[in-house]
């Protein structure tokens, strides 16, 4: 496609001047139209919530400034890049498609999402990853307290810091961290790093486009299994 | 005495005394923590007697009212729950739902039967911790689907095929605790629908992940509305604890209906403690709720639904009174299922219980086949004839809880209003503000005018 198509493809919401309800309703629509747009571009978010959640089709949404809470919520299939920062949840319960946060994050970033790629450029607050089910979470900068908190299946890679009780409670979700670990939370232990790891850290950082952290500097922590069954013993 | 002689004496006869503080349940119970060291985890609701709607009468009419005719006369039950903001709000024929029981906790079948039942009398059924199945959606011509802190299931396809939303932020056997599914009850088909590894001790989360308080809840609830370009009500469920502040919290963070669970109300596995001694009962739950919802003026606006100990008409017809607009029931649909029957017995008593008192739902060995994950017990139950119960006893419900407002002269159950009712306890009459059978206003009145006339008296 030529750049001269694609820009002509593009549709332009300024939420300066149509309802946050008025675009949503746009985003789903479009799921169902074959005519609608693809690509479709959100000026003026201002921190607005509930910013281009729910979608279920292979659009590409680029809002241009800062988000409020539950940015792409639940997405399917989209593309959503936040050329700002983002507030709690983004990305809360995705299921497939890519999330892309140029600044940094808020709380609970990519909470219980089933799938998909989350992309932090920046920092990410606490609880990032939160009871993960399945997506990948890349944070290019450092994550807050209680990451991957019960976190059951899927890939978080941390290139910077990680804060305390760094996966707490957590089953089975495999968790990377380049830089310094404040401490570990209940059952979380480090584990060794396999030539299988490397090349699954190289993997997400090139689907991130994160290349300048080599997938060589990275730790793995994971599951210590002992609160998988009650026994007194392990009790916290 | 013959009755010594004849066969085993009593213990009163032989002169031993038992232990009011140190009766024999809690003898046994000091002795298994010592001998498992873990906390006893089961089923069922609290146990304990509690302040209930058994603790209030219905005034039938009289010269001042007069009645309708049973069967004959008009007394309309239907309910519609979430006119706030919804666009597609639930029209039910009956004002008693089913709550929310998860698959996983209960079988395949028995999810499908409770879908039936609820089909059947035009009534709604609920998911629960562990997502949608199809069975249950197939089955139930009107679903709730519940957002749990766990998320287990959790999709917004499923989200989008529900009539409603409910957001759990607790439940009355357990306020402030997070579900627990035990390894046992952990199968192919439940670990994957929850993602989790088959087999382990799952433990749900307390509290959600993705927002703390009520300016939060606002904004999730909005999300959820946007996902679902404003069509489903959303249901806000709470455990009764400090209900007068989070039914308040609750409305202005947009609830459409209240879901208000006392401590009376069920659960598939829970630590005792918690079941036996966190929260309040149903029965000051409820004023305290229709007592926030009215300060708000939006008692009506806001539907409120009640659960928790909720077994007869009688039940219904005294919650609707106290100004709820619909109940819920859970233990009370599972027994109608077949949980507990006495054809069972022999099987319960060899897995060391007894029916009438099974509350092992936490165990996965349920030989009625209904709180299992067992393939082999689970096809026992039969979803077409443990529908058509669960169908006869709303019916039944529903007929009783007519009966009385009839006799109340009311044309709509929702007609009925703590007007017409009593208090045969102290503690039910100061928790309900309705009054004390054979006085004339609330206690705390009453006493106040014959303090008065006394003090009036002496002066």
């Amino acid at each position: 496609m030529t750049a001269v198509a694609e820009s002509a493809a593009v549709e332009t919401i300024d939420l300066a001047v149509t309802p946050l309800r008025d675009l949503n309703q746009r985003l789903h629509d479009a799921a169902r139209e074959a005519s609608a747009s693809r690509r479709w571009r959100v000026l003026h978010p201002n921190g607005a919530h509930a910013l281009a959640c729910g979608l279920d089709a292979e659009l590409d949404v680029e809002l241009e400034g800062h988000v409020g809470y539950y940015c792409a919520g639940m997405n399917k299939h989209a593309t959503v890049r936040v050329r700002g920062n983002a507030g709690t949840g983004v990305a809360e319960n995705m299921m497939s498609g890519l999330v892309v946060v140029d600044g940094s994050a808020s709380q609970s970033a990519g909470a219980t999402a089933h799938g998909g790629l989350l992309v932090i450029r920046g920092d990410a607050s606490a609880r990032c990853g939160i009871s993960l089910k399945g997506a990948d979470v890349v944070v290019r900068g450092s994550v807050g307290h209680m990451a991957a908190f019960m976190a059951q299946t899927g890939r978080i890679v941390v290139c910077g810091d990680a804060g305390e009780a760094l996966g707490d409670s957590l089953y089975e979700t495999r968790i990377y961290v380049a830089g310094e670990v404040a401490g570990l939370g209940a059952d979380c232990i480090e584990k060794d790093i396999r030539d299988e790891h490397r090349a699954e850290v190289r993997e997400l950082l090139e689907r991130a486009g994160v290349d300048d952290v080599d997938p060589a500097s990275f730790r793995r922590f994971g599951s210590a299994r002992r609160l998988y069954n009650f026994k007194i013993d392990n009790a916290y | 005495m013959p009755a010594v002689d004849e066969g085993f004496p009593t213990h009163a006869q032989r002169g031993l005394r038992e232990s009011y503080l140190y009766d024999r349940l809690t003898i046994a119970e000091i002795q298994r923590a010592a001998r498992e060291g873990i906390y006893d985890i089961r089923g069922f609701g609290a146990k304990r007697r509690l302040p209930h709607f058994d603790d209030l009468l219905v005034l039938g009419a009289s010269i001042s009212r007069y009645p309708l005719e049973g069967y004959r006369e008009r007394c309309d039950t239907n309910v519609t729950l979430g006119t706030r903001n919804a666009s597609k709000p639930l029209e039910l024929k009956i004002p008693i739902t089913i709550a929310g029981m998860s698959f996983g906790a209960l079988s395949a079948p028995a999810k499908e039967a409770l879908g039936r039942g609820a089909t059947e009398v035009g009534t709604s059924t609920t998911t629960g911790d562990g997502g949608m199945t199809p069975e249950e959606r197939q089955h139930s011509k009107t679903l709730v689907y519940q957002l749990l802190p766990s998320r287990y299931g959790m999709n917004p396809d499923d989200l989008r095929r529900a009539d409603a939303i409910e957001v759990v932020v607790g439940q009355g056997a357990k306020p402030g605790g997070g579900g627990m599914l035990l390894g046992h009850k952990i199968s192919d088909r439940v670990a994957e629908m929850r993602d989790l590894p088959k087999g382990i001790d799952q433990r749900s989360a307390s509290r959600h992940p993705d927002w703390t308080g009520p300016d939060d809840l606002e904004i999730k609830l909005h999300e959820l509305r946007e996902i679902t370009d404003w069509e489903k009500p959303i249901f806000v469920k709470v455990g009764a604890t400090r209900t007068y502040y989070d039914v308040q919290l609750a409305v202005k963070a947009g609830a459409d209906v209240i879901v208000l669970d006392g401590m009376q109300g069920g659960t598939a596995a829970t630590q005792d403690v918690f079941i036996e001694h966190v929260g309040i009962p149903t029965l000051p739950a409820v004023k305290l709720a229709v007592d926030a919802l009215q300060e708000l003026d939006m008692h009506r606006k806001v539907q409120l639904v009640v659960s928790g100990g909720i077994r007869t008409g009688a039940d219904v017809a005294k919650a609707l009174a106290l100004g709820a607009d619909a109940v819920s029931i859970g233990v009370a649909a599972l027994i109608a299922l077949g949980d507990n029957a006495p054809e069972l017995e022999d099987e319960y008593a060899a897995i060391g219980s007894a029916a009438g008192f099974y509350d092992d739902w936490q165990a996965g060995r349920d030989p009625a086949g209904i709180s299992t994950q067992d393939d082999e017990l689970a096809t026992r139950f039969d979803p077409v004839l443990g529908g058509r119960r669960l169908a006869n006893y709303l019916r039944v419900l529903t007929l009783e809880t007519q009966t009385l407002a009839r006799a109340c002269g009311k044309s709509h159950v929702h007609n009925m209003e703590p007007e017409d009712l009593v208090a045969l306890t102290i503690e039910a009459s100061l928790m309900t503000g309705v009054p004390l059978a054979g006085m004339q206003q609330g206690l705390l009145d009453e006493i106040a005018d014959r303090v008065a006339q006394r003090l009036l008296g002496s002066g």
